[in-house]
Order: C-alpha cells, then structure tokens, then sequence
C-alpha cells in the first residue's frame, strides 16, 4: 500500500510522520505547480471551488508517481467539502485509476476519534492500538510545532536586515524535512532550523505594519493559491498573522478533551453582535476574527476566499459593516485558478500604502492632540 | 388597520408561497408579495449585494427593496434546515444577516430562524415565534398554520397532477392549464427559484411549452418516490433540494415517457457545480436521454438560450423521426 494526500499548506509534513511512524510507505504528492492546477481543472466540474480542483490534481499527480490510496479530510459541514470524496473517487474512476480512498470525519467526540484510529488500523495492518494512538499524538505535535515554527517565520522575516536570509533557510529546511524520515528527525530538523531562525540578524526596532488574514483555511494555507502572500507580505515588511492554521482547526475539535485549548469561544464571542450561528465553512471565523484583529489594533485584514465558496459570501457582506463600524481597511481576494499575479500584487500594494499613510496620519493626529 | 407583511417573490417564495401568505392571512395581516422579477429589481439587487453573491441572492435583494417602503415587516426567515438531517445552501442561514448589512433604512424583519435539522419538535415554537410578530392569540396562531398547511398540501397535490408553481401564480388561473397535446417529457431540473422564476429563466418553461413539449419537475413527483429513488444514492445527498433533483433523476433515467433532461443552474452555486456534476454523470451513465446544461446569470441576451433550447429539441424530434434501429453495419 503507498498512500498518498492532498497539499495544504505545511500539514503534510505532520501527515507524513504520522503514516511514517506507522510504517506505511507514504508518497508526498509533488508540491504544488501550473501542472496540478492544470490536470485538477480538466478533470473537475467548471465551477467547483479552487481546493477541490488542486486536490484532484495532487491525487493524479501521485497516481503518477505510484500511489494507491487516497487519505482525504471529509468534513460533514453545510459546504460542498461533504462531497469531494464522493465526486472525486468518482472522477478518478472514470480515468480508470482503481484507488482505495480512505475519508476521515471531523473529531468532534471520542467516538469519532475512534472511527479515525480505526482507519489509521486499517492502513497499518496492525491492531496495536497503543501504536496506533502514539502516531496520532506525534502527529498532532507536529503540527503544533510546524505551525509555531511558521509564525516564528513570519515574524522574523518581517524585520529580517539581510533580505532574503528567511527565505533561503526557509527552502533549506523544506528539503531536509522532505529528507527526513520519521518522528524524531522531523523533530529535530524543526528544532535546529528554529535555532538558526533565532540567530538571524532582525531589526527590533523596525516598524512593520500588522495584517491579519482571515478566510477559508485553504486558500489561506496553501501558499501556491494564494500567490505566495503570506512570504510576499513578509518581504514588503510585513507582519502577518494567520487568523486559521491546520493545529488550531484540529484543536477546535478536539477540545473537549480537557487539556486542549482554543480560541474558539473567543472567536464566537467577537462575532456574535454579527453572526451568532453556525453557517458552514469559516464564515464564523472569518467575522469573529476580523473584529478581534480591529480590537487588538491592527493595521489591516486581507480576506482569502476561492471563488464561489457559500459560507465566506455570507461573511464577506458583513465585513463590509464591520470595515466602517471598527474603522479597521479590508482587502478582499477571490482566488481561482487565473494564476495572473500582477493584478493581486497591485492590489496588495496598494493596500499596503493605504496601510501606511493611515499609520502616519493616526501618529500625526495623536502629537497635535497632545502639544 | 391591519399589519403589512412583505413577502419578496423570490428564493424559497415558489416553494412555499401558498403556506406563508394563507398563514399571514389568516392571522389577519395584509400580505404584500413583491412585483415579479423584471430589469430594475435585477439591477437594483445587483447594485445593493455583495459581487460575489449568485444571481438568486442578488434578486431577493431588489425584491427586498421593492418591497421595503410599503410594508411593516419583511418576513425573511434564516432558514438552516427544513428536513431532518438535511441543509440547505448556507447562503440562507445568513441571509438576514446579508440584507440587513446590505441595505440600508429597512423595516424590521421576521427573521425566526427554521431549523429542523436534529428534529421537527420544534415546529410548534417555530410557528409560534413567527406568529407573534401579528398576534398574541396562541389559539388563533394555531389555526392559520393548521389552515395554511392544508392549502399547501392541496397545492402540493395540486403539483403533483403536473401543474407548476408558475401556472398556479398567474392572475387567470382557473384551475388547470391547457397542456400540449404530445406526451413527450422533458424533465426540468434546478433550485425553485431558478426554474419558476420566469423573467431569470427566459421563460424557460413557456418556451418549451411552444415546442410541443411538456414540462414536468421534481415538484410533479411524489415525494415518496423521490425519497425512495433518492435512498439508493451511494453517498447520502444532505442538501435538500439536492436530494430531490437526485431522486427526480433516478426516477426519469427509468421513465421512457421522459425524453430529456435539462438542468439549469446559476453561474457561481455552490450546490449546482456539485449536484448538476453527479446528475449528468448519472444520465450519461445509466441511459441515453439527451441532456442540457443551462446557466443563468445577470445577463439579460435571450438569443444564446433560445438557440441551445431550439437545438436540444431538434435532438429530440429527429431521434424519433429518424431512429430505424436497424444495426449499422450493412
């Protein structure tokens, strides 16, 4: 059996340990590119939502390259993620590829956790539980840990003084975790690369702007649909923070369980004087986040969503309230598969110059009021 | 003098019109039902939403404002389920959320929020909650939904012998429409709002109509059969409309009566890349009916649909002038 899963963002690497420690030969889709986008829109509906399209293309991508079984996030949400395996497994059929698909639900109680273990069984071979259960909790610290990792990354690379340093340690240590095997190794290739982030030259005194980005979680993760915004922002001195990350998704199901914590009530909270229920996808996030960024003093917020997604409709409409209500400028991005950057980046610009000019004239405000 | 309730002709309107206005009527409020659909709804809605929205949502806001000056309230309920285990599309359960930060200056709204998802216990307290906006009457509540519901189930049996909403809603309706003479079908498939909306579909159904042919939807089936053809589905359908389109499907791949199927959908749903894909999947798998795909958006051309609809018919006609079935290797 070689086992194969969709990209998004950096939570293959925490998919990766996992089958790894359970001794299944994995096979990592090749990152991204104009091809997978390419193949993933000539097999899928015309107006399917953009993670759908990629996904088909990784899998083909990996059939390629040998893979057998499909392991897929299926989610039971309002939004058409309930659908991809179905439609999916279907498309593949028809390109006569004979795959197994294994599709995992979310974890929001013990039982359901255990219905995932039970996969896991099955792709294992072995019926040692407590093996099983093991490579579970690594994987989930390594998500944790590739995601403390990313924001350290972030931060950094905002006030780096020789550019381009983070982005070349950055690449260094993509190869060495794809190297690397296992548990332990991925441990320690995110620990020695955190160390040689630590000892980079930054300018502490540099005043970066803020940006909070909220939005579907994919578009917001996986850096090749959304123009590599996140690492562009950081080199135009930008600090950018992720409202949605892979470990916070699976925190927010997994917590209740006692010891596991997440921003989730926090997040509820702030949206509630607009959206106070559930409607499928990140809208809830998407609003409650952005008014937690207009409290924490942000400069700005970009708002991620790919083309046609129901969910961040809804919550696109509100933002344009909350823009004017907590004085707080809102970029919004519809992401398909039109791979022209030069009018994002435009956009993103400007937004940053508008970002700029507002920051001036607030500081100039405050030094009359206070002469 | 008697509360003004404003019902916008759109979205789930052509689905339970005739249970929300004899509702509202009996409770001994004036309903007011937004003009149909035409040019400066569509542009006043287009100009008022958000652009990503799809066309549908965009109507309901320019019905919306046709509507906001002349009434007390706007009865936009946030609909998240309407049968046990089902959703409909989010875009519903945020829809008051959408008009409310859209449109400015507008009357209040009865926005009780539907959801039988986990169970239909909770019918009773919604039904209460929305009566209360006109009455206090518990009693009086009561009767209107009793007596509104059996108009609707009238309706629905109505429906059933093959007449659609559309028919039902024109001003002459006498209780029956002359139908073409010749028993072919064409199975029209879409949300309500699409189809029976007759200035956003082109006049989708009439057009037909003039071609000889007769129109029926999922409306014009039971929906024991639906539900039953639906149960056979691999993967449970969790749409509600979804489901009934599938289960339309399943049905007509079977019935020889049904000549051809054609979906219309709406640039941008969600729900349609997803359900148009399964349905033509199914019909070019399981049989050789002809099928057409029809997207709406705010484009107002009429040429592009009428060339594809003549088209599709000419395939219907000449399979049963020309089919001699005899084999072709002679």
């Amino acid at each position: 059996m070689k086992i194969t899963f969709p990209h998004m963002g950096n939570t293959y690497i925490a998919l990766k340990v996992v089958f790894e420690e359970l001794g299944v030969e994995v096979i990592v889709p090749p990152k991204c590119n104009k091809n997978t986008l390419e193949l993933g829109t000539l097999y899928s509906p015309e107006l399917m939502c953009i993670p759908f399209k990629i996904t088909v293309g990784n899998y083909l991508e990996s059939i390629k390259k040998g893979a057998d079984t499909m392991f897929m996030w299926g989610g039971r949400d309002v939004c058409r993620i309930g659908y991809y395996n179905t439609l999916q497994r279907d498309i593949l059929e028809n390109l006569g590829h004979d795959i197994k698909m294994l599709c995992v639900k979310p974890m929001k109680s013990i039982r359901e956790i255990e219905h995932f273990l039970e996969k896991l069984n099955f792709v294992s071979g072995t019926k040692n539980y407590l093996k099983i259960l093991k490579s579970f909790i690594q994987g989930l610290k390594t998500l944790c840990r590739i995601d403390e990792f990313d924001d350290l990354v972030i931060k950094i690379r905002a006030r780096e003084i020789n550019k381009g340093e983070v982005d070349r340690l950055y690449s260094n240590f993509k190869r060495d975790i794809n190297n690397g095997k296992g548990y332990r190794r991925t441990m320690e290739i995110i620990g020695q690369y955190k160390k040689k982030l630590l000892n980079l030259e930054i300018d502490n005194n540099k005043e970066v702007l803020r940006v909070g980005i909220v939005g579907e979680i994919y578009t917001v993760l996986e850096p090749f649909i959304n123009h590599y915004l996140i690492e562009r922002l950081g080199n135009m001195g930008v600090e950018v923070h992720r409202s949605v990350t892979s470990s916070e998704f699976i925190r927010e199901q997994l917590d209740f369980i006692p010891f596991i914590k997440s921003n989730k009530h926090d997040i509820h909270r702030a949206s509630e004087p607009y959206l106070d229920t559930e409607i499928g996808g990140h809208a809830r996030h998407t609003v409650g986040n952005t008014v937690i960024y207009s409290e924490k003093n942000f400069d700005g917020v970009i708002h991620l969503l790919p083309f046609t997604c129901m969910p961040e409709i809804v919550a696109q409409s509100i933002l344009t309230v909350i823009e004017k209500e907590k004085d707080i400028p809102i970029l919004k991005l519809v992401l398909d598969e039109m791979t022209g950057e030069t009018g994002y980046l435009t956009r993103i610009e400007a937004f940053l110059d508008l970002l700029i000019s507002r920051r001036e004239k607030k500081s100039y405000e405050k030094s009359i009021s206070w002469s | 003098m008697p509360i003004k309730v404003g019902i916008p002709r759109a979205l789930l309107f052509y689905e339970y019109y005739s249970l929300w206005i004899s509702f509202f009527e009996e409770l001994g409020a004036e309903v007011i039902v937004s003009e149909k659909t035409n040019k400066e709804i569509i542009d006043i809605g287009v100009k008022n939403t958000v652009d990503e929205a799809c066309l549908p949502v965009k109507v309901f806001h320019g019905h919306v404002m046709d509507l906001k000056n002349r009434v007390d309230y706007i009865f936009i309920p946030r609909i998240i389920s309407l049968t046990e285990g089902e959703y409909i599309c989010p875009k519903f359960c945020g829809l008051p959320e959408m008009i409310k930060y859209s449109i400015k200056d507008i009357p209040k709204f009865i926005d009780t929020t539907i959801n039988f998802r986990k169970s239909k216990k909770n019918l009773n307290r919604t039904v209460m909650e929305i009566g209360s906006y006109i009455t206090q009457d518990k009693k009086k509540i009561k009767r209107a939904f009793e007596i509104a519901t059996e108009k609707y189930n009238n309706h629905r049996m109505l429906m059933e012998t093959g007449l659609l909403p559309n028919d039902m809603l024109k001003k002459d309706f006498l209780g029956e429409v002359p139908q073409p003479s010749k028993k072919d079908k064409v199975l029209l498939l879409g949300h309500p709002y699409n189809i029976y909306d007759s200035y956003m579909s082109m006049e989708v159904i009439d057009k037909l109509r003039k071609h000889g042919l007769r129109v029926v939807t999922c409306d014009n089936l039971e929906t024991d059969v639906i539900d039953e053809k639906a149960k056979t589905l691999n993967k449970k359908m969790f749409w509600s409309f979804g489901r009934k389109i599938l289960g339309t499907t399943l049905h007509a791949i079977e019935d020889d009566g049904v000549c051809g199927i054609i979906y219309m959908a709406c640039f941008g749903c969600g729900l349609d890349s997803v359900i148009a894909e399964i349905v033509e999947r199914k019909v070019r798998r399981s049989s050789d009916k002809p099928f057409a795909m029809l997207s709406l958006d705010e484009h107002t051309g009429e040429a592009g649909i009428n060339t594809r609809i003549e088209a599709f018919v000419d395939m219907i006609r000449w399979r049963e002038d020309h089919e001699d079935n005899l084999s072709t290797y002679r």
